[in-house]
C-alpha cells in the first residue's frame, strides 16, 4: 500500500477505481444504461468511451434482466464485466437473472461455470427522489446464499472493496448510497489497494454502547457520537462495510466489551439486516447483554413519499440517532 | 454399415452431407429416441424420480447438432435438447448418469435430468427458468465478438413459449443490435405444457419476428434432419462471417407428455398425435435413407440393435455408479468459504 494517499469524494473514489481497472485489464467491461455518451447519471463513467471505446463501454438497451443476463454471460465466457444498473429501485427486473442465476451459476455447474461479475447500484435516499429514486434493496438480496453485498461508506473503502469485487470469482452486488456521492469526502491511499470481503471497520472506538450501521448512516452515527462525548457517553461505531458474508467477530468483540448493541439502517425494520444481527448476537452473546438489543430502521411502509415531509419522516435524523444511544447508554 | 456406392441415389436431398454423416443424424435421432424411451421407464420403474421427453424433436436436434462445430462453438441449451447435446459431444452414460442423479453427473447430482454442463465442449450450465438462458448466451457472443475469436457461433435453443418471455426479446434485440454470432433455434413444437401456440402469440411463425428486431427469419420443416441442416448452416455460416444473428424456427411436434410428471390426455386428443405420427421423424429419415440406397434394412436393424445395446449398457453403468455424498453439499457456493458469517 502506497502510503501517497488523495482526499476525494465518494463518486470521485467509485469513478477512479472503476478507471484502474479498466486500464489494468481489458476483460473488464462496463455495461448499463446511459453510460457511454452520458458518462452515466453521476458522471461517474464520463470520458471512459472516448478512452476505452464502445466495445467496453457498452449503452446498453433500456432493460435490466438483460444488463445483469448478458454480463452473466461474459462473465460465464470468463470476461470481468462490470453491470451499473441506473438506480438500485430499477433492479426488480433483473431480479431472476441476480438470483436464479448468478447466484447459482457456480454451485449449480458444481464449479464448472463461474460468474466473476459486479453489480453496481445507487441506492438509498435523502435526495429527493420519491418512490423510485430512494429505495435500499439489500435485504432483498441478503437471503441469498451465492452472492456478495457490499456498502462502503467512505472512499477508501469504497477503493479497497471495488477493487476486490472485481477481481472476485463470484457475482458481488456493489451498493453505493447516493447521499454519500458527494456529501463524503476522504483520504484514499494510491496505488493498488484492496479490503477483503467480510471485515467491519471500527470507524470510532468506545466503552458504552455499540452501534452496528453502513451506508450513509455510519457518517450520521459517528457525528452522533461525537456529540454525545460532550455527555461523557463513549460510543463505539461500527461500519458494516460487508453486507454478505458479515463479520461476526468484530461485532461480538465488541458488544461483549460494551454489552449493549443498537443497530441503524435506513432500510426498514420488518426483516431487515438488522434482524439477522440481532439473531446472531443473541445466539451467541445474550447473556453478555446489559440491555434488550434495540434496532432504529426506517419505517415498515411502501416507499419514501416525495413531499419533503414524507422524506424527512422516513430517513433517520442524526437527533433520532443521538436519542437512541443515549437512550440505550443509560438504560 | 454406410455403403459407399450411392449411385443408387434418387431425389435424396443430402445438403452437402456424406453418407457417413447422413448416416451419423440417423444414429444421434435413433440413440436419442431410445434414451427418452428409458427416461420414462426407469421413472414408471420408480428407479429415477423424473424424465423430460424431446421425441418428435429428433430430426432438427440431429440437423442443427451436424452445423455446429466441435471444440469452437458454443451450445446454449433449453431442457428439450437431448439430441442436440448428443450431438455436441454428451455421451449417453453421462446423460443417464444425470438421469439417475450420481456422483459422477456433470453437475454432481445437483441439475434435474435434461440440464448439463461441460464448459470444455461448449455446453453451457442452465436454469429451468424459461428463456434466463437467453441473455446469457447473448453475453457469450458478446464476449466471442469482443475477443475477435472468428469464426465461433453461439447456438442458442429454446421452445416456441419462450418466445413470450421478456427476456427471450432483450436477448433476441441486443444480438441484433451488436451483430452478434449467434443463431436462435425456436424449437416449436406447438405446445408449451398444455397451452397452445395460439395463446402464446398472434402469428403463425414464430420466425416472422425477426424482422422486428432487423434479422433475418428462416423456417425449416423441423421433422427433417437433412432440411434443418441446410437451414442452420446458412445461419451459422452467416454468424461466422460476422454476418449477425439469424432467428431459425423449426416447427416439429412433441409426441410426449411435457414430462413424467404430466398428463397431456388432459389436454391433447389422441387422435392428433395419431395423425401426427404420420410425420415422425425418425421412421420417416430411415425410409429416406433406405429409399436414397445408402441403407438397407438390415443395416438400419443393425443400427437399431447397437443404439439399444449402447442404451442398455449406458443404464446399467450409470445405474451402478456411487450416489452423491450430502457433505458436497456445500462445495461450489462461493470459490472460497460458503459461511455468511465470518468468524
Amino acid at each position: 500500500m502506497n502510503a501517497v494517499t488523495a482526499t476525494v469524494t465518494n463518486v470521485e473514489a467509485v469513478r477512479a477505481t472503476l478507471h484502474d481497472a479498466m486500464a489494468a485489464d481489458d476483460d473488464v467491461v462496463i455495461i448499463g444504461e446511459d453510460v457511454g455518451a452520458r458518462g452515466n447519471v453521476f458522471l461517474i463513467t464520463r470520458g471512459f468511451l472516448e478512452e476505452f471505446g464502445p466495445q467496453r463501454v457498452i449503452d446498453a438497451p433500456l432493460a435490466e434482466a438483460s444488463i445483469v443476463g448478458v454480463a452473466i454471460g461474459m462473465a460465464m465466457q470468463g470476461m470481468r464485466p462490470i453491470a451499473e444498473i441506473q438506480f438500485a429501485d430499477f433492479i426488480y427486473p433483473a431480479f431472476s437473472q441476480i438470483v436464479g442465476e448468478a447466484a447459482k451459476t457456480r454451485y449449480r455447474s458444481n464449479g464448472d461455470y463461474t460468474c466473476p461479475l459486479v453489480i453496481r447500484t445507487p441506492y438509498g435516499g435523502g435526495v429527493r427522489g420519491a418512490l423510485s429514486h430512494s429505495v435500499s434493496i439489500e435485504a432483498l438480496f441478503y437471503h441469498v446464499p451465492g452472492i456478495t453485498i457490499l456498502a462502503p461508506s467512505t472512499p477508501r473503502d469504497i477503493k479497497g472493496l471495488l477493487t476486490s469485487a472485481i477481481a472476485s470469482d463470484d457475482p458481488v452486488l456493489f451498493l453505493e448510497h447516493k447521499k454519500t456521492y458527494r456529501s463524503v469526502r476522504g483520504e484514499v491511499p494510491a496505488g493498488h489497494f484492496t479490503i477483503p470481503f467480510g471485515k467491519a471497520d471500527i470507524k470510532k472506538s468506545g466503552t458504552r454502547l455499540t452501534v452496528v450501521s453502513y451506508g450513509y448512516n455510519v457518517h450520521q452515527a459517528l457525528d452522533a457520537a461525537q456529540r454525545l462525548e460532550d455527555e461523557n457517553v463513549s460510543v463505539e461505531v461500527i461500519d458494516l462495510r460487508s453486507i454478505r458474508p458479515m463479520d461476526k467477530t468484530t461485532i461480538l468483540e465488541s458488544v461483549r466489551k460494551t454489552r449493549k448493541l443498537l443497530i441503524i439502517h435506513e432500510d426498514n425494520k420488518f426483516g431487515g439486516i438488522g434482524a439477522e444481527i440481532s439473531a446472531m448476537v443473541a445466539e451467541e452473546a445474550l447473556f453478555d447483554l446489559d440491555a434488550p438489543i434495540r434496532r432504529l430502521c426506517g419505517p415498515d411502509v411502501p416507499a419514501m413519499g416525495y413531499a419533503l415531509p414524507l422524506e424527512e419522516a422516513f430517513m433517520i435524523s442524526t437527533e433520532r440517532m443521538q436519542d437512541a444511544m443515549r437512550e440505550l447508554a443509560f438504560f | 454399415m454406410a455403403k459407399t456406392d450411392t449411385a443408387r441415389t434418387v431425389s435424396l436431398d443430402r445438403g452437402g452431407l456424406r453418407d457417413e454423416q447422413l448416416v451419423a443424424m440417423l444414429r444421434n435421432m435413433l440413440m436419442q429416441r431410445q434414451l427418452d424411451n428409458r427416461g420414462f421407464q426407469l421413472n414408471r420403474q420408480g428407479k429415477i424420480p423424473f424424465a423430460l421427453g424431446s421425441e418428435g424433436h429428433e430430426g432438427l436436434q440431429a440437423g442443427a447438432a451436424m452445423a455446429f462445430v466441435r471444440g469452437s462453438d458454443v451450445l446454449v441449451p433449453y431442457y428439450r435438447d437431448l439430441g442436440l447435446v448428443l450431438g455436441v459431444g454428451i455421451t449417453p452414460v453421462e446423460l443417464l448418469a444425470n438421469m439417475f442423479a450420481r456422483e459422477s453427473d456433470l453437475s454432481a447430482g445437483r441439475q434435474f435430468p435434461n440440464h448439463y454442463t461441460a464448459r470444455a465442449r461448449g455446453v453451457a450450465s442452465v436454469s429451468s427458468i424459461i428463456a434466463a438462458h437467453c441473455t446469457h448466451a447473448a453475453g457469450m457472443a458478446y464476449a466471442l465478438k469482443y475477443r475477435n475469436e472468428t469464426g465461433r457461433v453461439v447456438l442458442c435453443t429454446t421452445g416456441e413459449g419462450a418466445t413470450s418471455q421478456g427476456e427471450w426479446h432483450e436477448a433476441v434485440n441486443f444480438s441484433a443490435v451488436h451483430a452478434l454470432p449467434i443463431v436462435w433455434l425456436c424449437e416449436n413444437n406447438g405446445f408449451a405444457i398444455s397451452t397452445p401456440q395460439s395463446m402464446q402469440m398472434a402469428i403463425e411463425d414464430v420466425a416472422d419476428k425477426a424482422p422486428g428486431y432487423g434479422m433475418p427469419g428462416m423456417i425449416c420443416d423441423g421433422t427433417d434432419p437433412v432440411a434443418t441442416y441446410r437451414t442452420m448452416k446458412v445461419a451459422m455460416d452467416r454468424a461466422r462471417g460476422g454476418g449477425g444473428p439469424t432467428l431459425v424456427e423449426a416447427k416439429c411436434y412433441r409426441f410426449l407428455s411435457h414430462s413424467t410428471d404430466d398428463d397431456d390426455r388432459t389436454y391433447r386428443d389422441r387422435a392428433v398425435i395419431e395423425e401426427q405420427r404420420k410425420d415422425d421423424p425418425v421412421p420417416k429419415f430411415e425410409r429416406v435413407l433406405v429409399d436414397a440406397g445408402i441403407l438397407d434394412a438390415a443395416a438400419v436393424a443393425a443400427l437399431r440393435a447397437d443404439v439399444l445395446r449402447e442404451t442398455n449398457e449406458a443404464t446399467d453403468a450409470a445405474e451402478a455408479m456411487p450416489q452423491v455424498h450430502a457433505d458436497t453439499m456445500y462445495d461450489n457456493v462461493y470459490a472460497g468459504s460458503y459461511e455468511p458469517w465470518l468468524a
